[in-house]
Parts: structure tokens; C-alpha cells; sequence
């Protein structure tokens, strides 16, 4: 079957319930400014994504840019099926992976090798596979006596060797992946490369968020440049990526003058 | 590896904002932590490990302090309302052992998905597994204090007969009742922080209200009718009164069919709202 995402007019507002909300209220301001507003029953609401709209089938590789607060990050976690709009649809057709934060999920109190098998079990294993996983995952991250203590007194190396070996072992149709995930050491970047360059090819879909310009010439064929959480330009990866590099460069003239 | 075959389904991941289609997403949602079943006792199984990890006697921690509770209490109520040990030890061993599950379910369930917040964000997962779990978790828990029932009834030899059977359809609308109450309060204290204090007071109050460490009939005669309006008593009731070799009277199950109905028309009511706004509360 092919792998398919239909995105229609999503819209997508986060209510702001807790804490002191005028003081949230600043904090919030500050870094998506103008996008915040009150809604009919006068909660304090940021609007996330607005208006929506695209369509990717097997092949494409999108690319999502923007500055932090544009909306990237939660455009990745509508499409994971994490958040849900209350206006316009999504559809995913395909076994999905959503590679979000280093944690992903983890427990931190429980051991590097319990971590492994509940991944497992989530994404349905048998045992021989989830024996076959551990050992996989195990022999990349190269963890060994490390794997059966608790995760929170791993390095943070440790821990994003153990979320990637982790989130690139289990191979899906529609990949969503988050920029972290391209942040480690150089020489863990050397040896992660391949092994993700591999898992990116398998995959029907992929849609990934960053800010490497470089990473997403190499690998997007698609691009789609995010501001206050709307479209603002689609199109090919190298028309988009020149526009945004113009668009910034101006911005930054603007501060310096 | 090999890929995996979750979800190899189309994901229709925002349907009309119709209430046909909101029941059928709470619908999927039950189906999905079904086919989840054995991540979810994993998770529970964990949860107990965790709570006990590096102690010598693990979740038998919980046996010990429930024997010394169910000793203390008993010695000093037993005095208090002049009724001897072998009536009344079996009695409060088994009234405080199920209060203790569902104290510490309604507690759990308060705290249910906000403490899952980190798992909520980070991975699509059904609700209803959260709430499975919590469920599963206590049952754990019942399980090893259930051992101290044991030692009292073996100690004053009781046996409840046959009418102990009727424990079983009992404790069957327990499982139902308990799911429901851990999505629910899941839900409320997702959204209304000021909800667990409140529940915890008024369970403490429920305690004492219901008949938990007395027998049911000091309530004083001619005032039994009272007693299932309790939801709590005749829950308890129909699952301590068989295992006492008593069996419990209609309205006693009348009232907790009725509650349970209440409870678990309530939550779906709930769960097909809020389902899809869980993920923004947490």
C-alpha cells in the first residue's frame, strides 16, 4: 500500500490552562509574538497552525523550515496523530514513526533494556523480534553493562545513542523526524549517518523539520517555509531555501541597523 | 529488522466534528489499547518494579504494612465495639484491603495522564491504555495483599462456601467500574487541577461514611434502607459479603448495577468529548 498525507485547512489552537496566566502570558509573547488572542470563552489560546494545506504520496521528502515558534515542531505532532485540530483533517496512510525528542517517550527510572522492549511492544513485536531489536539497538548504541541500569544516570551522549538506535530500528512507511535527531558529536554523526541515510531511504514519506539548510538540500525534495504557523511559501527545496536565506539575511540587516 | 506492522491501517486522524464520528474515535481508541494489551501490563508490571526497585522484600512491602495495619486496627476497634477477634479481624482485613485498592486507584487515576505527560507528547498512544494501566497496576497490588486475607481466614478457619462464587460477578463489575473511574478522573484532573485535592478529601470522608472498619448493621436498625444509596457500600458489598460466606441483598445489587451504569455511561459521555483534547491539558 502506499504511504500517503493529506493535510486540509488545519487550524490548531493551544489553550493555555495552567499556571499564572499573565505571566505565561509575557512568556509566550515574547517568542510568538501576535499570535496570541483570546478565544470565545476567554481562554488564553496560541494559535499554532493556521489554515494548513498540503498533500505528500510515497516519494516526496519535505522539508520544514522556519524560526523556533513558526510551527514546525507541532505540525510533526498533528501529522503523528499527537495533537488533533478541531478544524480541517489529517490523514496518514502507512505505519508511521515520529522521531520527536532524544526521550521519546522514555522512562528515565527504567533501564536502557526495559526502554527497548516497551518500544517494542508498542510497535506490536513478537518476542524473536523484540530479542532481535534489543540486540540490535544493544550493539549500536553501544551501551553494554550499561543497558540494564536506569537511563536517567546515562550521559546525554548515551541517551541520544540510545533514542536513535532506538527510533532507527524500527523501520516505517511515513517518517517524521525532528531536528534534534542531527545534533549529536561528529564522530557519533559519522557512524549515525548511514545507518539513518538508510532508514530515510526505506521510507515512503519524510518529513523533516530543521534548521541545517545543508541537511535539508541533501535529503528534502520538497519544501515547505513555516512563519507564525502558516504556510509561507511551498515549493521546490532550492527556490524555497534561497528565498529564506534572502528573507533572513534582510531580517538580520534590519536588527543590525 | 524487519518493519512493524502497527498502524498499517489509513489514519484518519480528524474526522467531522460530529458525534457519530467522535464515538467512533473513542471507539478506535478502546480497539487500539486492545491490541496494545501486552505493552500495557509490561507498563504496570514496570510501575511495581520501579516502586520497589533495590528493596529486599519488593512489593511484599505492601503485604507487611497491610498485616500491620489490619493487626493494629483490629486489636483496637475490636475493643472499641466489643466484638471478639474471629468475628471481626476477617472483616477488616478484607474491608481495608479492598478500600485500599480503590483508594489507591481513585488516587492514580487523579493523577493518571498528567503524569503520563511526557509518553502523551511524544508518542500517539490510546487513552484508554493509560487508564488500563493504572487499573492493571493496583490489581498488582491487590494481588499481594490479598495474602493477608489469606492468613486471616486461614487463622480463625474461615471458609465463605459456596456463596463465595457470588465474588466473582462482583468483583467482574469491579474491573468495569474501575476503568472508568481511572479515565474519568484522568480526564477531570487533566483539565481542573483543584479536582485532586478535592477527591482526596472527599474519599477520606467516604471512608469514614462508609462501612469500611464497622459492620454495616451498627448503622441501627430500621436505618439499613439507607445504607446503597452509598455507591461506595454497595460496591464494597457485593464483593466482601460473599467472601464473608454472606450473600447481599437486591438492593444492595440493584444500587451498584445502577451506580456502575451511572459511572460508566458518564465517563463515555466524557471520553468521546474531551478524548481529543487530553493531549493539549496534560
Amino acid at each position: 500500500m502506499a504511504a500517503e498525507i493529506d493535510v486540509r485547512g488545519v487550524s490548531l489552537d493551544f489553550p493555555l490552562y495552567h499556571g499564572n496566566a499573565r505571566s505565561l502570558k509575557r512568556t509566550v509573547f515574547s517568542t510568538v509574538s501576535g499570535r496570541m488572542g483570546n478565544d470565545q470563552k476567554h481562554r488564553v489560546v496560541v494559535q499554532a497552525l493556521r489554515d494548513v494545506t498540503f498533500h505528500l504520496s510515497s516519494g516526496d521528502r519535505l522539508g520544514l523550515i522556519g524560526t523556533n515558534g513558526a510551527g514546525k515542531t507541532t505540525l510533526l505532532r498533528t501529522l503523528a496523530g499527537i495533537y488533533e485540530p478541531l478544524v480541517g483533517k489529517v490523514r496518514v496512510r502507512g505505519t508511521l514513526n515520529a522521531l520527536l525528542d532524544p526521550q521519546l517517550g522514555m522512562n528515565p527510572e527504567l533501564t536502557g533494556r526495559e526502554n527497548i522492549a516497551l518500544r517494542g511492544l508498542y510497535n506490536g513485536l513478537d518476542r524473536p523480534a523484540l530479542r532481535r531489536l534489543e540486540e540490535d539497538v544493544a550493539e549500536f548504541a553501544e551501551l553494554d553493562a550499561f543497558l540494564d541500569l536506569p537511563v536517567r544516570i546515562y550521559s546525554s551522549g548515551m541517551v541520544v545513542r540510545l533514542g536513535f538506535a532506538l527510533a532507527t530500528a524500527i523501520r516505517p512507511q511515513v517518517l517524521l523526524m525532528d531536528e534534534w535527531f542531527l545534533a549529536g558529536d561528529a564522530a557519533f554523526m559519522e557512524k549515525a549517518r548511514g545507518r539513518l541515510e538508510d532508514m530515510v531511504r526505506g521510507a515512503d514519506i519524510l518529513v523533516l523539520s530543521s534548521h541545517l539548510t545543508n541537511v535539508v538540500l541533501d535529503w528534502c525534495s520538497r519544501v515547505i517555509w513555516m512563519d507564525q504557523g502558516r504556510i509561507r511559501e511551498d515549493g521546490s527545496t532550492r527556490e524555497v531555501l534561497d528565498r529564506y536565506a534572502a528573507h533572513a539575511a534582510s531580517a538580520g540587516t534590519l536588527a543590525a541597523a | 529488522m524487519r518493519t512493524a506492522a502497527r498502524g498499517a491501517a489509513t489514519l484518519e486522524l480528524t474526522p467531522e466534528p460530529t458525534l457519530a464520528a467522535r464515538q467512533r474515535m473513542a471507539l478506535r481508541d478502546l480497539r487500539e489499547a486492545w491490541a496494545l494489551r501486552r505493552l500495557c501490563a509490561t507498563l504496570a508490571w514496570l510501575d511495581i518494579k520501579l516502586r520497589y526497585r533495590g528493596s529486599m522484600l519488593g512489593p511484599f512491602w505492601l503485604t507487611l504494612s497491610t498485616a500491620v495495619m489490619v493487626a493494629a486496627m483490629g486489636g483496637i476497634y475490636a475493643a472499641l465495639f466489643h466484638m471478639n477477634l474471629r468475628q471481626y479481624l476477617p472483616f477488616l482485613a478484607l474491608s481495608l484491603v479492598l478500600w485500599g485498592y480503590l483508594s489507591s486507584l481513585v488516587n492514580d487515576g487523579s493523577a493518571g495522564f498528567t503524569a503520563a505527560e511526557g509518553m502523551i507528547r511524544s508518542v500517539r498512544m490510546p487513552f484508554s491504555l493509560y487508564g488500563a494501566r493504572i487499573v492493571l497496576r493496583n490489581l498488582i497490588v491487590l494481588a499481594h495483599n490479598l495474602v493477608v486475607i489469606v492468613a486471616v481466614f486461614a487463622i480463625y478457619a474461615i471458609w465463605p462456601g459456596t456463596a463465595g462464587l457470588l465474588a466473582v460477578p462482583g468483583f467482574a463489575l469491579w474491573l468495569v467500574d474501575s476503568l472508568a473511574l481511572a479515565m474519568m478522573l484522568g480526564a477531570l484532573c487533566a483539565r481542573f487541577r483543584d479536582i485532586p485535592p478535592i477527591v482526596g478529601n472527599v474519599l477520606q470522608m467516604m471512608f469514614f461514611v462508609t462501612p469500611v472498619i464497622w459492620r454495616p448493621e451498627m448503622v441501627g436498625a430500621g436505618r439499613e434502607w439507607l445504607l446503597p444509596f452509598n455507591p461506595f457500600y454497595s460496591t464494597l458489598e457485593i464483593v466482601r459479603a460473599p467472601l464473608l460466606g454472606e450473600v447481599p441483598d437486591l438492593a444492595t445489587y440493584a444500587s451498584a448495577l445502577f451506580y456502575a451504569l451511572l459511572l460508566v455511561a458518564l465517563t463515555w459521555m466524557l471520553f468521546v468529548r474531551v478524548r481529543g483534547r487530553i493531549a493539549f491539558w496534560v
